[in-house]
């Protein structure tokens, strides 16, 4: 029995083809089979109305922590995954900083198997670059890498010894994948909390400079040049860390990098709660332990430089960085409490933003959340062409509606953006020709 | 001797006493009549007026205390309310809950005001927002604020040069990690001092450095960074010497204790350089020998023990005004 779906009158995007244009697009049996600017409906066929909405390829998130095994307190592969689907993803990466960690193939089949049992999308592994990621010895990379991970990385903390990233680097270019490292010094970011600056000063929190991230980012592009590996820098948030990737990419060095939304649309005075300018008085929602992330929300310079570097390309996509927190890890001081946003279901509205007020066009955001992530894995997919997986998004771009994390799908409903008005809404996600959203 | 009422009002338009970045000059005037009017009460044979009869008040430290946690009980009982202290070791709870459960039991017990001391800033915002009816006083969290001690403060020098505005007070020392200070800035600014903060770049915001401060548009435009004391001594009305923790120096902010006391200590030598009718300040507890000199600690133009008892009247002043004031009456 063959099932068939055919998505009627929508905006279709596809950054890949160049594609953009109001069709008609069929899926057969879970693949692409045609797009046409008007196809007769077949019998048997599902009909999906999109007429004023946006059809493109399901989003790629490179960089996601669904917590599975060790933290299901806070999310599962099953949470995660139906959250990723609401938030218009089809394609998630798994970061391995789980308990335990992904470092071997025994907890890496273990995630693929809750995997194919549980996720309504793709979910492609990541390995650890060292043994319990604590930087001291390689895990087995290659046998990581036979169960298809697609990079690796000790994500949540970053490799900090010099000799042992320049190891991974090597080793993990005889294998074609990429070391993922979070840039930070931990010495210059001992204790800190928020980004350093006017507002950390203010509220006497103990900041991280944004030297913290270059110095590594620095090392991390010698080190690349000097194996022949690929670095990959996760969540770049500084103006300084995109200057030294400019600049390394001219030079022919192997060295990419993602930036997430929320260092593209917040900034340190969320943290002082909502809408702050630097001066105002301080209220009782300050401290908002839901803009505590790491790295930290930066100044309004820095949040200017992302948006520009990825208009520009200097910043390959965007990532999540979906950090799914309980309550408990939230409801306390901001010292005390964890690092991280829910990301993936208010990624898309959020962006949005960038577009409604002229920063980035709607095919550029979407190519960086497609195409561009696709392009880093190496695969076929992220693409709207005939006969690949049926892997689609629909986004009603005018509809407006309110972050309530009551309604989130996910278990972490840790989002500073709680009762903040988005434009442009996940109308349906199909994962393989099936509508999981 | 029979018991008077006190002539104070009640005038406060906050509901908590977090920090002083949403008080404006009349506010803080305010808070000083009625000051005045405490430190008459305190002045009298009997030491005790029935303002706050039946009202709670506790005490919330979580970190160590002697001056601040008994200035506030003492304050309590002689406005005659019942002062609950309790302390606990806040390094025990790793992940903070008991913060937040501590406060769900408190506000299920109707005290009218938790003062509370937290090593961990933002911790009386937090309670705050959790207590939906209970004023809260911030009696220092962590490097963020320490309104009621910079009340005092400012206090203090009113009632010795008769005015704060335009007189210049230099504070000195590690700024980057005092919360007096960073009360003081803004309780300093919204008076109309002129600030001169001095002591090594390692102890002073990076923010502060990049000057930014300075800059029209920044409420902190009335500062300015001069790193050698003896420059920044010439003409002070007001030395103000902040703690040095002997951590400083494990973290690598400083060389030696020896050299910072020989840069930044406050000697008599070096205080001759301060206008000579300059007060000399400290929010305690004192390392006498490394930021001060013990003879200007205890000398003649020291006000730091006067500054205890004013701090008993100021906290005086805050627990009626919050406790009585019109909005206590109302849904916080």
């Amino acid at each position: 029995m063959t099932s068939k779906t055919l998505i009627k009158g929508g905006r279709i995007i596809d950054p890949s083809q160049g594609i953009d244009q109001i069709s008609d697009l069929l899926l057969v049996d879970g693949l692409i089979r045609e797009i046409n600017t008007s196809i007769s409906k077949p019998k048997n066929a599902e009909i999906f109305d999109a007429e004023g909405q946006i059809v493109c390829p399901g989003f790629i998130d490179i960089h996601c922590h669904l917590r599975e095994p060790g933290e299901e307190y806070k999310e599962t592969i099953k949470t995660g995954t139906a959250a990723a689907a609401a938030g218009g993803f089809t394609t998630v990466c798994a970061m391995p900083n789980t308990q335990p960690a992904m470092d071997n193939q025994s907890v890496v089949e273990y995630v693929l198997k809750k995997a194919k049992e549980t996720a309504s999308i793709r979910v492609l592994p990541i390995g650890a670059v060292t043994i319990g990621r604590k930087g001291k010895q390689l895990s087995e990379m290659s046998e990581l890498a036979e169960l298809g991970v697609v990079g690796f990385s000790d994500d949540g903390d970053p490799v900090e010894d010099p000799n042992i990233m320049r190891q991974a680097l090597s080793y993990s270019a005889g294998l074609k994948l990429p070391i993922i490292n979070h840039c930070e010094v931990p010495s210059l970011a001992d204790g800190a909390s928020m980004n350093e600056g006017w507002v950390s000063n203010r509220l006497g929190l103990k900041g991280m400079p944004t030297s913290a991230e270059e110095v590594m980012v620095a090392r991390d592009i010698s080190l690349a040049e000097l194996t022949g590996g690929h670095v990959h820098i996760a969540h770049a948030s500084t103006r300084g860390t995109i200057d030294l990737i400019r600049s390394a990419k001219a030079n022919g060095i192997k060295v990419t990098c993602e930036v997430t939304p929320h260092h593209l649309t917040l900034t340190e005075n969320t943290v002082m709660g909502h809408g702050k300018d630097d001066f105002q008085p301080l209220g009782t929602d300050a401290y908002d332990t839901n803009a505590k992330v790491n790295p930290p929300l930066r100044s309004k310079s820095d949040v200017a430089a992302m948006i520009e570097s990825l208009n520009k390309g200097t910043i390959d996509f965007i990532a999540t960085d979906h950090a799914p927190h309980s309550e408990v890890d939230k409801m306390t001081t901001f010292q005390d409490s964890s690092f991280g946003i829910s990301v993936l279901e208010t990624a898309l509205g959020s962006l949005m933003t960038l577009v409604d007020q002229g920063h980035m066009e709607v095919n550029t955001l979407i190519k960086k959340l497609t195409n561009d992530p696709a392009t880093f894995l190496g695969m076929d997919i992220g693409n709207l062409k005939t006969g690949t997986s049926g892997d689609i998004t629909i986004i009603d771009p005018n509809e407006t509606w309110t972050v309530d994390p009551g309604d989130f799908i996910s278990k972490g409903k840790n989002t500073p953006l709680e009762g903040s008005l988005l434009k442009g809404k996940i109308k349906a996600t199909f994962y393989q020709g099936t509508k999981v959203y | 001797m029979t018991i008077k009422e006190i002539p104070a009002k009640t005038s406060l338009r906050q509901n908590h006493i977090l920090d002083l970045d949403e008080f404006n000059k009349s506010d803080i005037e305010a808070i000083f009549d009625n000051t005045d009017s405490m430190m008459e009460v305190l002045t009298r044979g009997i030491r005790k007026v029935p303002a706050l009869r039946g009202k709670t008040i506790i005490t919330l430290f979580y970190e160590a205390s002697t001056r601040t946690r008994v200035s506030f009980e003492q304050a309590g009982k002689i406005l005659s309310a019942d002062v609950i202290n309790v302390s606990s070791d806040g390094s025990s709870n790793k992940k903070g809950e008991s913060l937040y459960n501590t406060a769900l039991t408190l506000q299920a017990m109707k005290a009218d005001a938790i003062v509370i001391r937290h090593q961990h800033s933002g911790a009386g915002y937090f309670l705050a927002q959790q207590m939906k009816s209970t004023s809260i006083i911030n009696a220092g969290d962590g490097m963020h604020a320490h309104p009621t001690q910079s009340l005092l403060d400012l206090y203090t020098i009113r009632k010795h040069l008769g005015t704060i505005e335009s007189k210049k007070v230099v504070i000195v020392g590690d700024l980057l990690y005092s919360r007096v200070a960073r009360s003081n800035l803004w309780g300093l600014t919204t008076m109309g001092a002129d600030i001169v903060l001095s002591g090594p770049n390692t102890l002073l915001p990076q923010d502060f450095l990049d000057q930014r401060i300075g800059d029209v548009s920044h409420p902190f435009k009335n500062i300015t960074i001069e790193n050698d004391l003896d420059k920044a001594l010439n003409g002070a009305d007001v030395v103000m010497a902040l703690r040095l923790q002997s951590e400083r120096q494990k973290a690598g902010h400083l060389p030696s204790l020896r050299e910072y006391s020989r840069r930044f200590g406050i000697s008599s030598e070096r205080l001759k350089l301060a206008h000579p009718e300059a007060i000399v300040m400290h929010p305690g507890p004192m390392n006498e020998g490394v930021e001060i000199e013990p003879d200007v600690a205890h000398g003649q133009q020291s006000v730091i023990e006067s500054q205890v008892t004013t701090g008993v009247a100021i906290r005086m002043a805050i627990l009626y005004d919050l406790i009585t004031g019109t909005h206590s009456k109302k849904e916080l």
